[in-house]
């Protein structure tokens, strides 16, 4: 609508101009009376299912209604990460549509998301780990999904900074999934949000969901801080927020909402261009294209709406950095920060109907939403124009719990703080 | 963040292991299968006052019961875990 076609032939013509030719990438909409479509949540995936609507499922009178500004939330306070190594069948399936739609974003949303398939690495190191994760790469060829066995000596050639005979947790070797790598976080929320626009759909910030209007069992709008919006249906996008929203209905959900911290250091020279996994303890690791080290590990383990963590786990994400490789000790830690986490009970997400006609439910991504985005906003959109689940999300059932068909890729039951 | 164990006195959190939601009950043996489901995975998760459980794991280990508020972290109570089931049986008997 309001915005130019991103081209090498706009950035010469701008930058002939003094760069003052450029528009706004996306209007701020005032809201309508009503919509077909109002997605609750501004975030990274109720963008993208703003965007799918819009552009695969024809539906181009939505509104994305946001508490804060758009990106604010867990798609700006991620470490950036895109794989699809998973090892169970409702997974796989999921994650790697999701990749595929990451290889084509920013063709599909002429934005530059920088999608850098630098590969992730997940080291083993002992040979019952092997086992497990030549199981998984198996499960992934299996499903079409790149995966490959590192030996030693090719790891050397990779990561040559690890501490390979550490005494305790020897590196044996690793699983590679090469396509996997880093895109841009905060690019992916804009990219998505100026796709959205363009099409017509209305993105509103500073607009907080305070309640529904249900009546006899059919969602017809949402109530906000900036008035009632009328709606035919309604998304929930709202992760880490997703209990306490979800309440306003009447539903309770299988979720907890978690703290979890990332870290990025100050600037170094060119020393990492993979993505690299500990398996021995919680930590993960890639470089920022500015030089900063961007890690993190795990929850800090109690239920949290602060989005600030403790220190005790800054500790032990260090430790599992320093125990990879210690090399990294001198360099200063620049900024941490902390997002909250839908963690539900089996480790896996929900994508599905609720018992309120109209209500939809996204939600439950624990601490692997970034690398889904793509594919959430695909599934939803699909789920919520067609009343039918997309092929790749039918596990991520509301029910699959009461029912023994969860999803437990880690395989520690029902507890959220766990997974 | 640190806990006020009732035995030990203020300790670091990182003693402590958290277990969840301290309001959710066992249903009877009896119970409908929907009300076992309901014990297990769903829980009211609120932006607030949160009773959950910890062990003091790494101290006394003793079961605790801590009222905490999620938004902030503020701690009002924390309780033996076997005080608050011996107040929750005489309520339930009387």
């Amino acid at each position: 609508m309001s915005t130019d076609r991103y081209s090498i032939f706009s950035v010469l013509r701008e930058s002939l101009r003094g760069h003052s030719g450029w528009k706004p990438a996306w209007r701020d909409a005032e809201p309508k009376a009503a919509y077909d479509v109002v997605i609750v949540g501004g975030g990274g995936h109720g963008l993208a299912t703003a965007h799918y609507l819009a552009s695969r499922y024809g539906i181009r009178n939505v509104a994305v209604v946001e508490k804060g500004w758009i990106g604010g939330g867990n798609v700006g306070r991620n470490t950036t990460i895109v794989r699809s190594n998973y090892l169970l069948p409702g997974n796989i399936p999921f994650y790697e549509h999701s990749m595929k739609l990451w290889e084509g974003l920013e063709q599909d949303l002429n934005y530059n998301a920088m999608v850098s398939q630098r590969g992730v690495v997940n080291l083993f190191h002992s040979d019952g780990q092997r086992d497990a994760y030549a199981r998984r790469g198996n499960a992934m060829r299996l499903h079409g999904v790149d995966a490959e066995l590192l030996d030693v000596a090719e790891l050397k050639r990779i990561l040559p900074m690890l501490d390979f005979d550490n005494a305790r947790f020897p590196i044996k070797g690793a699983l590679r999934q090469k396509r996997g790598g880093t895109v841009r976080h905060d690019a992916v929320a804009w990219g998505y949000a100026r796709a959205a626009d363009g099409r017509g759909v209305d993105i509103i910030q500073n607009c907080e969901v305070t309640g529904f209007r249900i009546e006899d069992g059919r969602i017809r709008g949402v109530e906000t801080t900036r008035g009632f919006i009328g709606a035919g249906k309604v998304g929930l996008a709202c992760a880490g927020n997703s209990s306490r929203v979800a309440q306003m209905a009447g539903l309770r959900l299988p979720i907890e909402s978690h703290v979890l911290q990332a870290f990025v250091s100050e600037g170094i020279k060119p020393f990492i261009d993979t993505v690299c996994t500990f398996g021995a303890g919680h930590f993960y690791i890639s470089q920022s294209d500015k030089g900063g080290l961007v890690f993190g590990g795990d929850l800090d383990g109690y239920n949290s709406y602060a989005q600030r963590g403790s220190l005790p786990t800054v500790e032990d994400v260090c430790e599992g950095g320093m125990a990879l490789m210690p090399s990294i000790g001198r360099v200063k830690m620049l900024r941490s920060w902390g997002g909250i986490m839908d963690m539900s009970m089996d480790g896996s997400p929900i994508i599905d109907t609720t018992p309120v006609d109209g209500l939809y439910l996204n939600a439950g991504w624990c601490y692997g939403g970034f690398k889904a985005t793509p594919a959430s906003g695909d599934c939803f959109a699909h789920l919520i124009a067609r009343d039918a689940p997309h092929l790749v999300a039918t596990a991520y059932r509301l029910d699959r719990f009461a029912r023994g068909r969860t999803i437990d890729e880690k395989g520690v039951g029902a507890q959220p703080n766990l997974h | 963040m640190r806990i006020a164990c009732p035995h030990c006195g203020l300790r670091g959190v990182d003693e402590f292991a958290y277990f969840g939601d301290a309001s959710v009950t066992r249903p009877a043996a009896d119970a409908a299968e929907t009300a076992f489901a309901d014990y297990v995975y769903l829980r009211d998760n609120p932006a607030g006052a949160h009773r959950e459980l910890w062990s003091h794991a790494l101290g006394c280990q003793s079961w605790l019961v801590v009222t905490r508020d999620t938004r902030s972290h503020a701690i009002e109570t924390v309780e033996a875990a076997r005080d608050v089931a011996l107040a929750r049986t005489s309520e339930a008997q009387s």
